[in-house]
């Protein structure tokens, strides 16, 4: 019993650093640009098949693939601003956050295009597991959780000692007083978006390495993703790390209750009780 | 050179006009006061000079230049710092970070002007670490200015910089504002405890109903009888 639990606590932290990656972006955007971004699930899983394009139309190794993924993610969500929730900016949230569904499905049609409606892996046969006591951890667990906390850590450095991340914090803060302090809200608004797709990128890349690329993954994995940030308290990146944490293991370690079918329900209903309990978050939010 | 120059300013919020008609002007080396009852449109004044307010006629000209249809982000650039009454800093951010953010549009190195600005608020020196949101609206108030400096401006814009805090507070800041004034930097502000603004202002504008009602110097209108019922409590 203690294995098995050990062993769902493990998933669970898989799970929840590909949420937290997710979550990070859907906290920074919201915090600067006031709107909950239903697209980025979607943004998720193109960053997933790009990659999926140099590994299995060149053959890179997954690692390698990761940051023209990461580019063309971030480049995709700039474009995107720019070119739709750019001239929303002084719409009301509800406009903006019903034009992110609309990104979100047109994403998923462009992906079912390209790359089409079947499953598919990044490499395919088995891996050999590592086993400790009865353990089982796969290599790709331990890059996806190496690589979070690499990544996590790079955004902390970035937030806190780079005059761009201190503006993104400003305006995230006081949007007013960021402005009359000549702080280029245009320009924060393309670095925000920059971060949040790169690291929507990692995060579908993680997923697809974990389970499979489809091209509605991104959607499924949506709910866990804003449960996350909502948790962390919405607008407060940091909160979407614990956020993360707690919805991955909370879904994981569910299963040993109830059918792993409704993992995604564990999400929604931690949700919804956050949402009641504490809308706030577990660290005050902007929300 | 006039500073800051307003001219038949008419404009507003989008909504009905605020502002009807009024000028204003600021000399270097000045504090100008705008005082009224509520209502009469001195915050919005103000805002129209720093690009805040839609202007439907008039200019404003800051050292002789049209800054009528530049924004906020344009105009800091030209010498106009601003702070605003409330929400004035950036709250989960550090004293330290506050004063960078700023100085965010400064590209040489801004640690001088950030030691002068601490030398002349002690109180920000010893907690240049502590997060703005937990601090005294006291503190807060010398944190906005602060951030405001960072920028060296030539015109410093405050909103009511006295409001909600306690006498000692406000006796400090108007002796903090003179100062600030004696280091060459012309002021503009809007202020409640019209008494003491009167007093230690070069000159002020009574405003109401979004229209210039007198203009004087600082002592004149302290004189005055009709200010002194209006505004002074007889």
């Amino acid at each position: 019993m203690v294995t098995e639990l050990l062993q769902l606590a493990i998933y669970g932290v898989v799970l929840g650093s590909i949420l937290t990656l997710g979550a990070i972006g859907v906290s920074l955007i919201y915090g600067i640009l006031r709107f909950a971004h239903f697209a980025h699930g979607d943004l998720m899983a193109l960053g997933a098949y790009f990659s999926l394009s140099l590994v299995a139309g060149l053959g890179f190794p997954v690692w390698a693939s990761a940051p023209f993924a990461i580019v063309g993610a971030a480049l995709a969500a700039i474009a995107i601003d720019q070119t739709v929730y750019r001239h929303l900016r002084k719409s009301p949230p509800i406009i903006l956050l019903i034009s992110s569904f609309g990104i979100a499905i047109a994403l998923r049609s462009v992906i079912q295009l390209v790359w089409g409606p079947r499953n598919q892996v990044y490499a395919s046969g088995i891996q050999i597991p590592w086993r400790f006591e009865g353990l089982v951890i796969k290599p790709d667990h331990v890059w996806i959780v190496l690589g979070a906390v690499v990544l996590v850590a790079a955004l902390h450095l970035f937030l806190t000692r780079t005059k761009m991340g201190k503006a993104m914090r400003a305006m995230s803060d006081n949007m007013d007083l960021a402005l009359v302090s000549g702080i280029p809200s245009e320009r924060v608004i393309m670095v925000t978006w920059a971060v949040g797709g790169g690291l929507a990128a990692v995060a579908g890349i993680f997923l697809g390495m974990d389970t499979r690329l489809h091209p509605v993954m991104g959607w499924s994995v949506l709910l866990p993703v804003f449960a996350a940030a909502i948790l962390g308290g919405i607008g407060r990146p940091y909160g979407a790390i614990a956020g993360g944490m707690v919805i991955g293991l909370a879904m994981e370690m569910s299963t040993v209750v109830i059918d792993p079918t409704y993992k995604p329900a564990v999400a929604f209903a931690l949700m919804v009780i956050m949402l009641v309990v504490r809308p706030q978050g577990l660290f005050k939010g902007n929300a | 050179m006039t500073l800051l120059s307003i001219e038949g300013l008419t404009g507003g919020y989008g909504g009905a006009d605020i502002l009807h008609g009024v000028d204003l002007r600021v000399e270097p080396g000045e504090i100008v006061v705008i005082i009224g009852p509520n209502g009469a449109g001195k915050s919005t004044l103000m805002k129209a000079a720093f690009g805040l307010v839609k202007i439907k006629e008039g200019a404003v000209l800051f050292e002789k230049r049209d800054i009528t249809p530049l924004r906020p982000d344009q105009i800091v650039r030209q010498g106009i710092s601003y702070v605003p009454q409330e929400r004035n800093v950036f709250p989960s951010m550090s004293v330290e970070e506050n004063l960078e953010m700023g100085a965010f549009i400064r590209t040489d190195d801004i640690r001088p002007q950030m030691e002068r600005i601490y030398s002349f608020f002690p109180r920000l020196a010893e907690r240049r670490t502590q997060i703005a949101g937990s601090m005294s609206g006291g503190e807060r108030q010398m944190l906005a200015m602060g951030r405001a400096l960072m920028l060296d401006p030539k015109l410093l814009l405050l909103d009511e910089p006295t409001a909600g805090l306690s006498p000692l507070f406000i006796d400090q800041t108007f002796e903090r504002i003179q100062k600030i004034n004696a280091a060459g930097i012309g002021i503009l502000m809007v202020e409640q405890n019209a008494k003491q603004a009167l007093a230690v202002c070069d000159r002020g504008y009574v405003l109401t109903m979004g229209r210039n009602r007198i203009d004087d110097t600082g002592a004149n209108l302290l004189a005055n009888k009709d200010v002194a019922e209006m505004f002074l409590g007889g």
